[in-house]
């Protein structure tokens, strides 16, 4: 699965570690998110979309 | 959630892991004198060496609770680099292990297996476990 997670970040000029802790998360997990090498959990992924208001499919979408 | 919830989260982390170590040094502390007591302290002596045992038993049952309740404090992805390295740990530890008695059993090494030989294979593959999860992750 891939995201946006780090242009959206960047949109907003926050560091993975700012990211990190409006999630609740460490700032490696983020890292390894933007980075397609973890895929959250659904829980997660909810949170990221709350966070960003969109919907999780805007934000996280399948490998083509 | 905010910063200060955030600093409440971590400090919480710090105050498991070190509760962590305090239970694992004083479970260590405990299994080396249930080992070299009955020899150097109380000269073997059947109380307090069941004593001992008991004791080590007490702590290492803390041990287990101070583990379970550090690992609920991770997040998602390194609660997952845990489970995936305590999977290797236990599978090598079992099929490694039972190989390894199979050795003894058939005579086939000349020393008896040690239980010992079986804990640092699991630390071993435990330790491989989290390297390669924070390597594959990171």
């Amino acid at each position: 699965m891939r995201n946006r997670l780090k242009v959206l970040r960047a949109e907003r000029d926050w560091t993975q570690a700012d990211l990190a802790l409006k999630l609740e998360v460490s700032r490696q997990t983020i890292n390894a998110i933007e980075k397609d090498k973890y895929d959250p959990s659904l829980p997660l992924a909810f949170k990221v979309a709350r966070l960003f208001a969109m919907r999780i499919e805007e934000i996280f979408f399948e490998d083509e | 959630m905010n910063d200060s919830n955030q600093s409440v989260q971590s400090t919480e982390m710090q105050k498991r892991t070190k509760l962590l170590g305090w239970w694992t040094g004083g479970w260590v502390l405990t299994m080396a004198i249930t080992n070299f007591g009955p020899k150097f302290i109380w000269d073997y002596n059947e109380v307090f060496s069941i004593i001992s045992i008991l004791v080590n038993l007490a702590i290492g049952a803390g041990m287990i609770i101070a583990n379970r309740d550090h690992i609920r404090c991770m997040d998602e992805m390194q609660q997952k680099i845990q489970l995936e390295a305590m999977a290797l740990s236990l599978g090598s530890g079992l099929i490694i292990g039972m190989a390894y008695s199979n050795l003894d059993v058939t005579n086939v090494i000349p020393a008896d297996a040690e239980i010992s030989h079986l804990a640092m294979i699991m630390v071993a593959a435990y330790a491989v476990g989290i390297y390669k999860g924070t390597r594959k992750y990171g």
